[in-house]
């Protein structure tokens, strides 16, 4: 069964991944939204990552072990993100980045 | 040879009462600082006059002639290896004796003006403004260096211009300042191109160095400012024109004396000083310093003579017309250093010949003694009847008996009476002129008929006329303070004419033997008796005669009176040429073309910035657009572009 799925395939799928969360990165005004968004892009990257291993090269490890540093750097990530919402949210009574516009010129 | 660096301390001292007296006089001292200012210029004065002392009587003479003695000098700013401006002090006949006469002068007038200023609310301020001029002219007859000279030059120019506009609430008086300055500014800028040429060529600024190079005939320096020449004339003329151009304009000789007479808006004090016996024959003392150059350029030395004989005809003319008692004694003074100036000029370096030199110095010392004398008198008439115009005087002799024989002194003093100063000084003036320029001494010889006759028109109309008319209350004949000084000064118009100057102030330094001729004075005493006597029968009792004659000389009277158009003359040139050929055009240059080409770059900048400003949106996400839009570019470029 999986030997059907082609490098081909997977790579359709974390291009769909990734062009989604680019495509919620831009539309989207709610920063979780964003947020989600952003780990969805990863995601495809990991993706790629462990598909390459995988496919081209089986006797490595390299891919998954950045895989894996991804995922902890994504957690980290969210973690400060998440931080930021909240802190905005405090001031702003919102999470709409529309609304924190103050720096601008 | 003796120390004379404590002369550093003349200046000082009135430069330290200034400062006090002008951060902290309004505050702490008001009324003392009068006291404050005369008792510091006292000690000023009392040193001058024991520097006169020590330097004439007792070791300036090295076998016979007067040294130049320089007891300080410091290098303030090296402009190359030759050329410095310097800050020191001279010694020698000249700057002695006018140390003498400013300190002494300053003095009296410090002194009336405890009485005549009391009561003023910026009493303080009047004297820190009396110390800084003093200051600055002792500055200036102190100075070493050319340069250093012309900084004190405009530093008396300043100070005259804040005394005249003291009474800075009356408009008049505001104008008069402005006046001033601008036309003395306007003549010290000839003053500065001349000192620039004469630096050029003579390579440097040193007086005593500069005297020594330009009067020697085989120096380099004297031969390049003689070929080099501009319009026909050689830059050593141009140089001592220009030099002496800021002269005139200091000492109001004409066509630059415009500003004198309105310069009388001052305090009368202010103008007993200033505009009477020192700051106005700054411009002879200039002349008289760099005398023996002049000597080496007859035509500049012409300018001279002729500027000088023409202002002090023109002056006297003028001041036999005029109803101001303080404008007819500034047409006097300008008439008086017209004397000077042209006495300059008639005479030669040295020896029998110098005799015009002298004698110049010698009118200087006592015109400042009886002129001062007469502001002052002038000053003490106004104190009492509160109005500068003649028809509001009349019959004051028995009111005021003091300012009266003063005032009488003075006027015998100016009109050449023996034994009175102005006699002495005006002979040898004469005397001179006779000898190198018979035009010059006709026109001396009845310039000074005239000047008995305006004085003692002046005389009758105050003291005489008609009775007294004295009305509201507030007149006396002022405080012990103002007639201190009448009487001294008194004294001095007196006394100073037997004073042998020709024995100690000479252009080579070797004394002079003089005599006054007797054969000689008959003519000048007997012209001045003449006018003394026309204006006692004009004058004295009110009648009809001046206004018949005035009608008789019609257009000229009436010329003479509104002071010969020399004003409109000005207004003309300045309103209708300047404004509009110059002033107009430059105005429109600037507005349309300077400033259009700044505006115009201010307009594309500030387009420039509205358009990049738009990119920071405050948008997030347009700023992730550019990011990627970025990296994109960049990705572009590595992989396709650049192998």
């Amino acid at each position: 069964m999986i030997n059907e799925i082609t490098l081909t395939d997977i790579l359709f799928v974390s291009t769909a991944l990734f062009f989604i969360g680019v495509y919620g990165f831009f539309t989207r005004r709610n920063m979780i939204t964003m947020l989600m968004s952003i780990e969805l892009i990863l995601n495809s990257v990991n993706i790629n990552f462990v598909a390459f291993n995988k496919y081209l090269f089986p006797q490595h490890l390299d891919g998954i072990f950045f895989t894996i540093f991804i995922i902890t750097i994504a957690a980290a990530e969210a973690a400060v993100a998440i931080a930021i919402i909240i802190n905005l949210y405090r001031s702003h009574r919102s999470i709409d980045v529309e609304d924190a516009s103050e720096l601008k010129y | 040879m003796n120390n004379y660096s404590y002369i550093s301390l003349i200046p000082l001292l009135p430069i330290a009462t200034f400062l006090l007296l002008g951060l902290f006089g309004r505050k702490y001292f008001s009324s003392l600082s009068g006291i404050i200012g005369t008792l510091s210029l006292s000690v000023s004065a009392f040193l001058s006059i024991l520097t006169a002392y020590k330097y004439f009587f007792v070791d300036g003479k090295v076998n016979g002639v007067f040294q130049q003695i320089i007891p300080l000098k410091y290098t303030w700013l090296q402009f190359s290896p030759t050329i410095s401006i310097d800050m020191g002090i001279v010694v020698d006949p000249l700057s002695v004796m006018m140390l003498v006469v400013i300190t002494f002068v300053s003095l009296m007038v410090h002194v009336f003006s405890l009485g005549y200023m009391k009561g003023e609310e910026r009493f303080a301020t009047y004297y820190a403004f009396l110390s800084l001029f003093t200051f600055s002219m002792l500055g200036l007859v102190l100075s070493t260096n050319i340069f250093q000279m012309y900084m004190f030059w405009e530093l008396v120019g300043v100070s005259s211009f804040l005394l005249i506009g003291y009474y800075f609430d009356k408009p008049s008086a505001v104008a008069a300042a402005k006046k001033a300055f601008i036309v003395t500014r306007f003549a010290d800028l000839g003053f500065l191109i001349g000192i620039l040429i004469l630096a050029f060529h003579a390579e440097t600024l040193d007086f005593q160095t500069l005297i020594a190079r330009l009067t020697d005939p085989q120096s380099s320096q004297i031969l390049s400012s003689v070929t080099s020449s501009l319009f026909g004339v050689s830059a050593l003329t141009w140089g001592l024109t220009l030099v002496f151009m800021g002269g005139a304009g200091k000492s109001a000789m004409f066509p630059l004396h415009i500003w004198l007479p309105d310069a009388m808006e001052g305090p009368t004090p202010v103008s007993a000083l200033i505009h009477a016996a020192t700051m106005v024959v700054a411009g002879v003392y200039l002349v008289a310093r760099l005398f023996p150059v002049y000597c080496f350029d007859v035509s500049a030395l012409q300018v001279v003579t002729y500027v000088g004989a023409f202002s002090a005809l023109l002056a006297a003319v003028i001041a036999c017309t005029q109803t101001d008692i303080k404008r007819v004694l500034a047409y006097s003074t300008m008439s008086q250093i017209g004397y000077m100036m042209f006495s300059l000029g008639v005479s030669k370096y040295g020896g029998e010949e110098g005799l015009g030199y002298m004698a110049s110095l010698f009118h200087l010392f006592t015109h400042a003694f009886f002129k001062s004398l007469l502001f002052l008198g002038a000053g003490s008439v106004i104190h009492m009847v509160h109005s500068n115009e003649m028809k509001d005087m009349g019959g004051l002799r028995k009111h005021m008996p003091i300012t009266h024989i003063t005032f009488l002194i003075a006027c015998l003093a100016i009109a050449g009476i023996p034994p009175f100063a102005g006699f002495f000084s005006k002979e040898e003036i004469l005397l001179a002129a006779f000898h190198s320029n018979k035009l010059v001494f006709f026109v001396a010889l009845f310039t000074s008929g005239l000047t008995a006759f305006y004085m003692f028109r002046l005389y009758y109309s105050i003291f005489w006329k008609k009775a007294a008319h004295l009305h509201g209350e507030h007149h006396d004949e002022g405080t012990f303070t103002m007639k201190i000084p009448l009487v001294i000064l008194g004294a001095c118009a007196l006394l100073v004419g037997f004073v042998p100057i020709s024995q100690f102030i000479t252009s080579d330094g070797i004394g002079l033997e003089t005599h006054i001729d007797v054969i000689f004075s008959i003519t000048p005493v007997a012209l001045a008796i003449a006018g003394i006597l026309l204006a006692t029968s004009l004058y004295k009792n009110e009648n009809d005669r001046p206004i018949k004659i005035s009608l008789a000389f019609g257009k000229f009277y009436e010329a003479a009176h509104k002071k010969f158009y020399i004003d409109e003359v000005y207004l003309f040139i300045i309103q209708k040429i300047i404004f509009n050929l110059i002033g107009r055009p430059a105005a429109w240059i600037d507005k349309n073309i300077v400033d259009g080409l700044m505006n115009l770059l201010a307009f594309i900048t500030a387009e420039f910035s509205e358009f990049f400003k738009g990119l920071q949106s405050g948008k997030v996400q347009s700023y992730a657009l550019y990011f990627f839009a970025g990296i994109f570019g960049l990705a572009v470029l590595f992989i396709y572009l650049v192998k």
